[in-house]
């Protein structure tokens, strides 16, 4: 059999903000590029999104942050992906992130940064790259 | 698509000692492989195989937005009350025009992302009919290795044929929801006659009390054989966990009788006898199948061939299929 593999993202909003009409928009147009899609819905903790992340092996965690906390969650969260050796697991972020904040976060080790205005396509090329 | 994905046979390799050993990182990544189709894992598969075969496996099926899901969340907190660990793999369809997909049966289950005790992997049907993806089968077998008492298996959101689920699980649960179906819906043949178990869920909507009804009487009417098990009739409600502690109990109850009259162990020879043949059959076509393609291609490379399809498509291709038939003990394979 052909061997056939597919980009497995996890799509998660952490904390309180309750906005997920972005999330799962991106979510349909990562589907729409031929990707694995796994929608773990609103309030996650960082214990859980991590722990879906292994569970469902995903390359990709993709986090929808809305509340302005992106800082702190994403700090958190490298270290703990660290922690749990998903090393191999690219970690972007999307939502209001204010244009000062990019570098900060790139320094962490977060992949990608989709600030809000980004087009499908910015983000599905910018998530292709990653495994290029 | 993109054009390079995400090499899974990367370093550290999976051991099988650690997949016994329930190393969840471990067992997600074997599963990775066996979705990829990586032929590596066959021979995998083939050593944990001897170490399966104590999990319970239950599968929970029924139509799209029946509560499937939330069914599930529900019978996990009641089968860890219990002090089962329980693994869960959840089929969600896979886009036929891109080859993606939105994988969302665990939203519902996410309260328990944090318990140790639970595996919940989603899983892609991957344009494979019958409400199974190709890969569910060997998942639920590491899970099983890795030790999980239970596992729950749910299937894409079914219509009235896809009995695929019954040839993986030992139990299976057909969710209803009320007022969806009449007396002859419930005559029908298919899912109706392969069910263990009846569930209308969502309890609370008007039309329950007249759906439990209507499979009540299917299930007296059927002329049983002595000791033989009789379908049960389970009333929930999953939002709220209503009767979702007696659903767990019917679960084992027909565990339980499964064993006493040998039924389960005739079960699992069955279903592993069924599995070989599909096993041959899928290895046998994933060889075949790529190779009819080319010819098939190439026959219609003229303008002539093509007319003759054209004009009689059932000759021109019965007399193909003869050709090739003939000529399959030359074919190549890789």
């Amino acid at each position: 059999m052909e061997t056939v593999n597919k980009i497995r993202v996890l799509v998660a909003k952490p904390g309180l903000d309750g906005h997920d009409k972005g999330a799962k928009i991106v979510a349909l147009a990562l589907r729409d590029a031929g990707m694995e899609v796994i929608y773990s819905g609103l309030h996650q903790t960082l214990d859980q999104i991590i722990s879906t992340a292994v569970q469902e092996s995903v390359d990709v965690i993709g986090l929808s942050i809305m509340s302005g906390a992106h800082l702190p969650i994403c700090e958190k969260l490298t270290a703990m992906m660290k922690e749990h050796t998903l090393d191999n697991v690219h970690l972007v972020v999307g939502g209001v992130i204010p244009q000062q904040d990019i570098q900060p976060l790139r320094d962490m080790g977060v992949a990608a940064v989709f600030p809000g205005g980004a087009s499908f396509d910015t983000i599905v090329s910018g998530i292709n790259a990653l495994f290029q | 698509m993109p054009e390079k994905v995400p090499d899974i046979q990367t370093d550290p390799p999976v051991e099988i000692q650690q997949i016994l050993d329930g190393d969840v990182m471990a067992g997600a990544r074997l599963i990775r492989c066996i979705e990829a189709g990586d032929p590596a894992t066959a021979r995998m598969l083939g050593q944990l195989y001897p170490h399966a075969g104590n999990a319970f496996v239950i599968g929970i099926t029924g139509p799209p937005g029946a509560g499937k899901s939330t069914l599930i969340s529900a019978l996990i907190t009641m089968f860890r009350k219990k002090n089962f660990s329980v693994g869960v793999v959840a089929v969600d369809p896979s886009s036929h025009k891109t080859g993606g997909a939105v994988l969302g049966d665990r939203v519902r289950m996410q309260a328990h992302a944090g318990d140790k005790g639970v595996f919940i992997r989603s899983m892609a049907a991957r344009g494979v009919a019958g409400g199974l993806a190709r890969a569910a089968r060997d998942t639920c077998l590491v899970l099983d290795a890795m030790g999980y008492d239970i596992i729950i298996v749910e299937p894409v959101g079914s219509g009235q044929a896809d009995l695929e689920i019954t040839t993986l699980v030992h139990s299976l649960g057909l969710v209803a929801i009320p007022g969806t179906g009449d007396g002859i819906q419930a005559v029908k043949a298919g899912l109706l006659e392969a069910a263990d178990l009846f569930i209308v869920n969502k309890n609370d909507l008007p039309g329950a009390g007249s759906e439990m009804m209507t499979l009540e009487h299917l299930v007296q009417q059927r002329s049983l054989e002595p000791d033989t098990w009789q379908p049960p009739v389970a009333s929930t409600c999953a939002r709220t966990g209503e009767g979702v502690d007696r659903l767990a109990d019917l679960f084992l109850d027909h565990r339980q009788f499964m064993k006493n009259n040998q039924v389960l162990e005739k079960k699992q020879t069955d279903q592993a006898g069924d599995y070989f043949n599909t096993l041959v059959r899928q290895m046998v076509m994933d060889r075949i199948d790529p190779w009819v393609d080319r010819q098939v291609t190439a026959f219609l490379d003229t303008a002539e061939q093509q007319a003759a399809v054209t004009a009689d498509p059932y000759r021109v291709a019965q007399k193909l299929a003869d050709r090739l038939t003939r000529s399959l003990r030359d074919v190549t394979i890789y």
